[in-house]
């Protein structure tokens, strides 16, 4: 009986099973091509091709792949906290994260645009938005390292953003939570939204050679939710484009309440003609509050700036700064092909892809084309803006790229699928499925004016049967697709950091040629560098202690430190007098509530700490540096609070305390 | 106290550098045997000049105290962490001597294109069996270079 009932089982589990896998979508092994494995196999030792820039989502961090390998390449810090790196944690880092609101040690970090001259990506910047507590960060490509955070006022939920002009002129961030202006009294009512709460689309300049950052201006529209943006290019120079929904202006249930129209809009933007309009002091200069960081690659140091005033530009106003295009259903992705010719709306809940023609749009502006206002602003007529609609594309259009070569590529979250389609015809050519529910896609150069085409790389929101299972939460996957046939090829399957929305990829040597190696002695202007070994020292000013430390294969200098009493604040100040690539030295505190140093060569780099109790506690090497990394320590003793040991610091030799008890 | 000191140094140096002087001598000779059976590749080695972008470096019997001076600076910033003025070893070898053992385009050579010589040089692939750790390359200008060697010189004596 038990066996039978064992084999009755056995049989229902082995059905179970065939089922299960009878349910899954065809396996992907299908769809690649046959040398998928030789296309992304980069030899050890091998460069990858491409640099892809990653956004980590609600990680607040920039990931760095390289393409076509898919291997990880870095994680930069930008908005959150990384105690690997010290980042917020160490006192030169800190004020980076600082805001209007304190010191925030999270972002939510969705978008990246790499710094553009003439419409084509130059490899010296990236930018990325913060969602949360709006703010834009600079990352310089030499460094690979966060440089600069600007915080944006009047804002919430900086989405539409860190888009850019042709030549890095600006930065855009529009807001996704429409808010009553800072400098109002915002302690309304909720459902006052109508009259109180307002979009604002800020233009933050990017002074050409230093890449230093400024909110130039802000233009103030009707409450609504912007999404998405590109600028435009070639003929459509000087405009851009931002999607928005909500135009329902909701402000409870919006999953309901903001999808009832049929059409939201697109809003093309005259930005020059903005920009000279506040040249000429027609914007109206208001009270704020916002941080703006930056961190000096001499004194190794951040500060933050509290900024006090802003610019606004209210449209109603300028009748003639923004238009209001009619686009189905809730639109996501708003993308310029690389003509300038063309802007793709990706309505996320339609069937359809319409595509508008800017030249279309200039008519129709110059002729007063309307079909009436939106809050004071000029709607153009559906028709008269539009070039073509892509029939039957999929469901749920959300983001578009270009190869350069006349193709669109579009993803469908909704229908799980890459969908190719003809700008000029608008006929579909070739549907791939992706695993599952894309995002974002990206292609290198695919949002400039010369894309280098070749990759497609699909960011899923849902990964599910994909990797090996880790428990309820999954990484979230990338796709990387070959884009130089006819039809779309899958080549890799990849996980990544937080969660991927856009990315960014561009060719390696146009990044890698300048990548910094060391940071220069001779240049460093840190205010507690020790130049030299000889130079170390610890200095007691009040209940402060500044260790003046260096590190070097394998020791630290000094090594053994009395004089230090419970609740002094402990600033090792560490310089790493290495000056040869790839050797940084670590540094930890034992009980330390604090993170590490991971100090580069040539870098000042401090760690605070406040010693709670009497006893010895070792310092050490974080960081596997050399042979005798495991040599690389050191001692601080620390005393009960009036203790009379004095200061004492010393390095291969006993202190001068040691010495004064050994004689006894 | 001090001889204490000094005697336990001595006793850990003599302990850590175990045969440390005998296979200094050793490694010489090892090093023209090696230079007989040379395999093919490393054959253009010059172990008197090193590898590098020094060919020629002129000397003259006297000391440029200036350079030397600036050489020192240089020196207290990027070298002495690891080097002593004198024999003794810290964590490379003692700088005492190091300009009568080898050639001055050997030294500017082997500062400059460190990795390449640790990789090549029989006298420096000793060394590293008794230090235990590569010498980085500290990213020296060919000004700072010559400066340093100057201060060497003066170190080992020339006036």
């Amino acid at each position: 009986m038990k066996r039978n009932l064992y084999i009755l089982c056995s049989c229902a589990a082995l059905l179970m099973l065939m089922n299960l896998s009878g349910c899954k979508p065809k396996n992907a092994g299908d769809a690649t091509g046959g040398d998928a494995a030789g296309r992304v196999y980069v030899a050890p030792g091998k460069y990858d091709e491409l640099y892809n820039f990653v956004s980590g989502g609600f990680s607040g961090q920039v990931s760095v792949y390289g393409i076509p390998s898919g291997r990880l390449l870095r994680v930069i810090p930008v908005f959150s906290v990384d105690p690997e790196k010290g980042w917020g944690f160490s006192e030169e880092t800190k004020p980076m994260l600082n805001t209007s609101h304190g010191e925030i040690p999270w972002g939510d970090q969705h978008h990246l645009a790499l710094s553009q001259t003439n419409g084509e990506i130059d490899g010296r910047w990236l930018f990325a938005n913060e969602n949360n507590t709006p703010r834009i960060a600079r990352i310089d490509l030499k460094t690979f390292r966060t440089t600069e955070i600007i915080e944006i006022p009047n804002s919430a939920g900086n989405h539409s953003s860190p888009f850019i002009t042709e030549n890095t002129e600006y930065v855009v961030a529009g807001t996704r939570f429409s808010v009553p202006m800072d400098n109002e009294d915002g302690d309304v009512p909720i459902d006052s939204y109508k009259k109180n709460f307002k979009g604002t689309l800020s233009f933050v300049s990017v002074a050409p050679k230093e890449g230093e950052m400024k909110v130039a201006f802000q233009m103030v529209l009707p409450g609504m939710n912007f999404d998405l943006s590109h600028s435009g290019k070639g003929p459509s120079s000087g405009w851009f484009f931002f999607s928005c929904y909500n135009s329902e202006q909701a402000h409870t249930l919006l999953e309901v309440n903001a999808s009832k129209r049929d059409k939201d809009y697109i809003l093309a933007v005259n930005w020059k003609k903005a920009a000279e309009y506040v040249k000429q002091g027609k914007g109206k200069k208001v009270k704020a509050n916002y941080a703006h960081n930056t961190f000096s690659e001499v004194t190794h140091s951040a500060t933050s700036k509290m900024e006090t005033e802003t610019t606004l530009i209210d449209v109603k106003d300028f009748p003639d700064l923004v238009y209001m295009i009619p686009c189905p259903k809730s639109p996501h992705g708003c993308d310029v092909d690389p003509s300038g010719e063309y802007i793709v709306g990706s309505g996320k809940l339609a069937a359809l892809i319409p595509v508008f023609s800017f030249s279309k749009i200039q008519n129709a502006i110059a002729n007063k084309t309307y079909d009436g206002d939106y809050g004071g602003i000029p709607v153009l007529k559906y028709e008269a803006a539009l070039y073509g609609e892509v029939k039957k594309p999929g469901l749920g259009p959300l983001h578009t790229e270009f190869d350069g070569k006349g193709n669109a590529y579009t993803t469908f979250f909704i229908s799980s699928e890459i969908v190719k389609w003809n700008i000029k015809d608008l006929k579909v050519l070739d549907r791939q499925p992706t695993y599952y529910s894309p995002g974002h896609l990206s292609i290198p150069g695919g949002d400039t004016k010369k894309p280098y085409g070749k990759y497609l790389i699909a960011y899923n929101k849902i990964t599910k049967d994909r990797f090996l299972p880790t428990g309820p939460e999954l990484s979230q996957s990338a796709q990387l697709f070959d884009i130089s046939g006819d039809k779309m090829k899958l080549l890799l399957d990849y996980p990544t950091i937080g969660e991927p929305h856009y990315a960014q990829m561009v060719p390696a040597e146009l990044i890698a040629k300048n990548s910094q190696k060391i940071f220069r002695l001779d240049e460093n202007k840190h205010p507690y560098v020790t130049m030299g070994e000889k130079n170390s020292k610890v200095v007691r000013e009040g209940n402060k202690v500044h260790v003046y430390m260096t590190a070097m294969r394998s020791h630290f200098s000094p090594d053994n430190i009395e004089g230090v009493k419970v609740g002094d604040e402990v600033y090792f100040h560490v310089t790493n007098l290495e000056q040869d690539w790839d050797v940084p030295h670590g540094f930890g505190v034992k009980g330390n509530k604090n993170a590490e140093l991971l100090i580069m060569p040539g870098e000042t780099t401090t760690l605070k700490w406040v010693p709670e109790k009497a006893g010895i506690f070792p310092i050490y090497c974080t960081d596997f540096c050399s042979a005798l990394h495991q040599e690389m320590q050191g001692y601080v003793r620390v005393s009960v609070k009036g203790s009379k040991v004095p200061i004492s610091f010393s390095l291969g030799k006993n202190s001068e305390a040691a010495e004064e008890m050994l004689k006894k | 106290m001090k001889k204490l000191f000094l005697m336990f140094s001595i006793a850990l140096f003599s302990a850590g550098c175990a045969g440390g002087g005998n296979s200094d001598s050793n490694g010489s000779t090892e090093q023209s045997a090696a230079d007989e059976t040379k395999t093919p590749g490393t054959e253009a080695y010059d172990p008197k000049r090193g590898e590098g972008k020094f060919t020629e470096v002129k000397i003259s019997d006297k000391l440029d105290a200036e350079m030397a001076a600036r050489g020192e600076k240089v020196a207290d910033l990027k070298c002495i962490s690891c080097h002593k003025l004198t024999d003794e070893k810290l964590v490379g070898p003692g700088w005492a001597g190091v300009t009568k053992r080898h050639t001055p385009e050997w030294i500017m050579n082997f500062m400059t294109n460190t990795d390449a010589m640790i990789d090549k040089d029989p006298k420096v692939q000793a060394m590293l069996e008794i230090c235990m750790v590569r010498m980085p390359n500290q990213n020296l200008s060919d000004g700072d270079t010559r400066d340093i060697l100057e201060f060497l010189r003066k170190n080992d004596g020339v006036k």
